[in-house]
């Protein structure tokens, strides 16, 4: 581009070259600033194009997400229910050992006869009620208790008449952790995400072992997924083998068995899984048609954690032949021959020979099926059974059931971060344009 | 073929006879028989022929990893299979009814598709009124409807904007360009419960976007938004693919004949990305199609589509209705699929004339 510029710019651009004047592009301006110009141009053009989808992904997908993590921390369930006194509170100096002052007790009193009265929608008692129960159990009562009588409390001194009404607010811990629950920032959720909790003097310490269940399932998730991810590299590399080793023709069609299972509705397949392998299930009589098993002692192998197993494994198989495949098409049947020749014996051919080169293959379609499995929701939920669940099932739970929203955010969280540490690896192993589908 | 290259095949195919005629002694059955027949016969037949050099040992190897293969296919495939003659059952189980096994014509009917079309409808054995009563009242009709609609305007929406990002992505001259894929592939990488429960808060604000002041959840604009965002990646992923095999002095050619940028991209680059188009289409629609979580959390009954009734009817009332929705969809999906081998076919013949 630039040689035919300057042949073509004339005797007048030729002597100006030779006085070490920059080139001059055909308009006049010089050469350098021109090509600058119209790469920035072309650039901005690349990106324009682009800038609707990101914008749209933007709005619809990362503004959300980022809200919802934004949830995890936040919980402003005190201060909306009692504005005046989370402010007040603050002022409290919990380490003298003593309750709150006088004036705090009257805001406090104030404004839950206030928050009484009114009865906003998510802007009750019993809301603010179930945020301290959840630091604290067992509180819950005590305060709807003492709102339904607050409101007969008119003049000081607010301490002792709410005192009167329940010997419990006589507690030191609990009013420092309602110090803590005004605050509209909270760690608690994430701490109680990962088994701890704020113990009664506000340190942070492991939740007792009968309500540890969030880390348990966590690696139960990370070991499942890990397991699934080695099934389908194990069954995946024999298939992939075979198909990249077959004349074109031959392996088009088997393809279609493996792309045929990866175009079919997950609702379907998971169906069919249930068909497959319940008690009267078709693999159990098959079974007992073998002499394997008695009929009376048929094997349970859905809804539980078999059944997630066999039926994730069908699911993402596909996501494991497609990228080791692609890269084993690549490899030159004659390395294997040459290594043979040369005396290598079959195995260690292999070995050195073609497996070392089949890596990213590998790297690509476990990543891939190990990000896919550790947010999977739908399988577990109809053949998991209780001991088959994923961190996913209890997300969901807490979004859906529990409503307890920041619980169920936080454990999001978590979750997104773990994949997002995968997704990072496979970005910097495999490169996320190396991605195909067929 | 050598005489002991021979002598080794024959021995093969005897052993493998002898072992089905042992099997159908020992089982008496003769589906048994034929399945026994096909697994370790498929594995035989299709041995080839090995190199003069290859011993006992590699034979036996080879004929060891061909019968791992025939029952990996197997697995891969039966689940698939086994639902369509399972939907044709005559009782409401999901297994095979000893009169299925006999092949008895009592023990199968077709009431399961009747009842695609007849559960939910007020009246079903009315004869006035019938059509719109089912076009209306039957729950699977109003799931499929649903379906359709937000696919179809879901895949719309994600192949104009993923077609157009992909143009301009696989430029040459795309500036940040890995940071921006990867953050337009994130939603096929993020687990979808958190997309959903994100999307779920997102959409439940009142007056989030300034021209739509009611709540997007359990609306079809948010699940159609959800959807589309849901299916950008695979667009993306496609129409890329297809970009990268383009020939770029094909637009200098047509620039240098005169061609406007409009007319180029009319006339020589549609014709080359249409087939990719197509096919980043056909996933969007089927991820769009097939997707059911986001539907769980921002769909309400009257939005529900066919994969979330199938996910309700699997969790309360289990009735092979939902194998023989199954089998529609497993058609669907081999008209898909054969669509899409098509498309790749044309889109290697249309590169095959191009050079590079």
């Amino acid at each position: 581009m630039s040689d035919t510029a300057i042949n073509t710019m004339g005797n007048k651009a030729q002597n100006l070259a030779a006085d070490n004047a920059p080139l001059i592009a055909a308009d006049g301006t010089p050469l350098k600033q021109k090509l600058a110009k119209t790469t920035r141009t072309m650039k901005t053009r690349a990106f324009l194009l682009t800038m609707p989808l990101v914008l749209f992904i933007i709005i619809s997908f990362v503004i959300p997400i980022g809200q919802m993590l934004h949830r995890g921390f936040y919980n402003p369930a005190v201060s909306n229910v009692m504005p005046n006194f989370s402010v007040a509170i603050k002022d409290w100096d919990e380490t003298t050992g003593e309750l709150p002052p006088e004036e705090i007790f009257e805001i406090f009193v104030k404004d839950m006869t206030l928050a009484r009265k009114n009865r906003e929608v998510g802007k009750t008692i019993g809301n603010m009620a179930t945020r301290i129960n959840y630091e604290m159990p067992g509180s819950r009562s005590l305060f709807t208790k003492s709102a339904r009588k607050a409101g007969k409390i008119t003049q000081g001194p607010y301490k002792e008449a709410l005192l009167a009404i329940d010997k419990k607010w006589d507690n030191h811990a609990l009013w420092r952790t309602i110090k803590r629950a005004s605050n509209d920032y909270t760690l608690s959720f994430f701490l109680a995400a990962l088994d701890m909790k704020y113990n009664e003097n506000g340190e942070i310490t492991r939740a007792d072992p009968l309500y540890q269940i969030y880390i348990p399932i966590l690696m139960k998730t990370l070991f499942l997924s890990a397991l699934i991810t080695a099934i389908c590299f194990v069954i995946a590399y024999p298939v992939a083998y075979l198909l990249s080793t077959l004349p074109l023709r031959t392996s088009n069609l088997l393809m279609i068995l493996v792309l045929l299972p990866f175009w079919t509705s997950l609702l379907v397949r998971t169906s069919a899984w249930i068909a497959m392998l319940q008690q009267q299930g078709i693999i159990n009589n098959i079974f007992v048609f073998l002499g394997l098993l008695e009929d009376e002692s048929r094997i349970q192998m859905i809804y539980n954690q078999t059944g997630t197993i066999i039926s994730m494994v069908h699911i993402l198989l596909p996501f494991m032949i497609l990228p080791l495949y692609s890269v084993m098409k690549t490899i030159p049947p004659s390395y294997m021959r040459a290594a043979k020749s040369m005396g290598a014996t079959n195995s260690y051919a292999f070995r050195r020979v073609y497996f070392p080169q089949t890596i990213p293959g590998i790297a690509a379609g476990t990543l891939l099926v190990f990000i896919l499995a550790i947010g999977y929701y739908i399988t577990p939920a109809l053949v998991g059974g209780s001991d088959g669940l994923f961190i996913s099932n209890l997300i969901a739970d807490h979004i859906k059931k529990t409503l307890n929203w920041s619980l169920g955010s936080a454990l999001a969280a978590i979750l997104l971060v773990i994949v997002m540490i995968f997704y990072w690896m496979y970005n910097k192993l495999v490169g996320v344009d190396k991605l195909k589908f067929g | 073929m050598t005489k002991e290259q021979k002598f080794h095949s024959n021995l093969g195919l005897g052993a493998l006879l002898l072992a089905t005629v042992a099997f159908f002694f020992l089982t008496g059955s003769f589906a048994g028989t034929i399945g026994f027949f096909l697994i370790f016969g498929i594995p035989f037949f299709a041995m080839g022929q090995l190199p003069g050099y290859a011993t006992i040992k590699d034979k036996v190897g080879k004929y060891i990893f061909l019968t791992v293969c025939t029952l990996i296919f197997i697995f891969l495939i039966t689940p698939i299979l086994i639902i369509i003659p399972l939907s044709f059952n005559a009782e409401p189980y999901f297994t095979f009814t000893e009169g299925m096994l006999n092949l008895e014509a009592s023990a199968y009917s077709s009431r399961w598709y009747a009842d695609i079309f007849r559960f939910g409808m007020t009246a079903p054995d009315g004869t006035e009124n019938w059509w719109s009563d089912m076009w209306n009242n039957a729950t699977w009709i109003r799931a499929t409807r649903n379906s359709f609609f937000i696919a179809i305007f879901a895949t719309l929406l994600a192949t104009f904007f993923g077609t157009l990002a992909a143009l301009g992505l696989s430029r040459p001259e795309m500036p940040y360009r890995a940071q921006i894929t990867s953050l337009l592939i994130s939603p096929m990488i993020v687990p979808l419960v958190i997309t959903a429960t994100g999307m779920f808060f997102f959409f439940a604000q009142k007056d989030i976007f300034p021209f739509f002041p009611e709540s997007l959840v359990n609306t079809y604009t948010g699940l159609i938004l959800a959807h589309a965002t849901l299916g950008v990646p695979f667009v993306i992923i496609t129409v890329t693919a297809t970009l990268s095999g383009f020939d770029r002095s094909l637009i200098r050619a047509s620039q240098g004949l005169g061609a406007t940028g409009w007319t180029t991209f009319r006339k020589v680059i549609m014709p080359l990305i249409t087939p990719g188009m197509i096919s980043g289409a056909l996933f969007a629609f089927i991820t769009s199609f097939d997707e059911v979580v986001a539907v769980i959390f921002l769909a309400d009954v009257d939005q529900r589509t066919i994969p979330r009734q199938m996910f309700s009817g699997l969790r309360e009332q289990i009735s092979p209705t939902i194998l023989a929705v199954a089998t529609i969809l497993v058609l669907i999906s081999i008209a898909l699929l054969t669509t899409l081998e098509l498309l790749r076919r044309r889109s290697e013949r249309l590169r095959g004339l191009s050079p590079g």
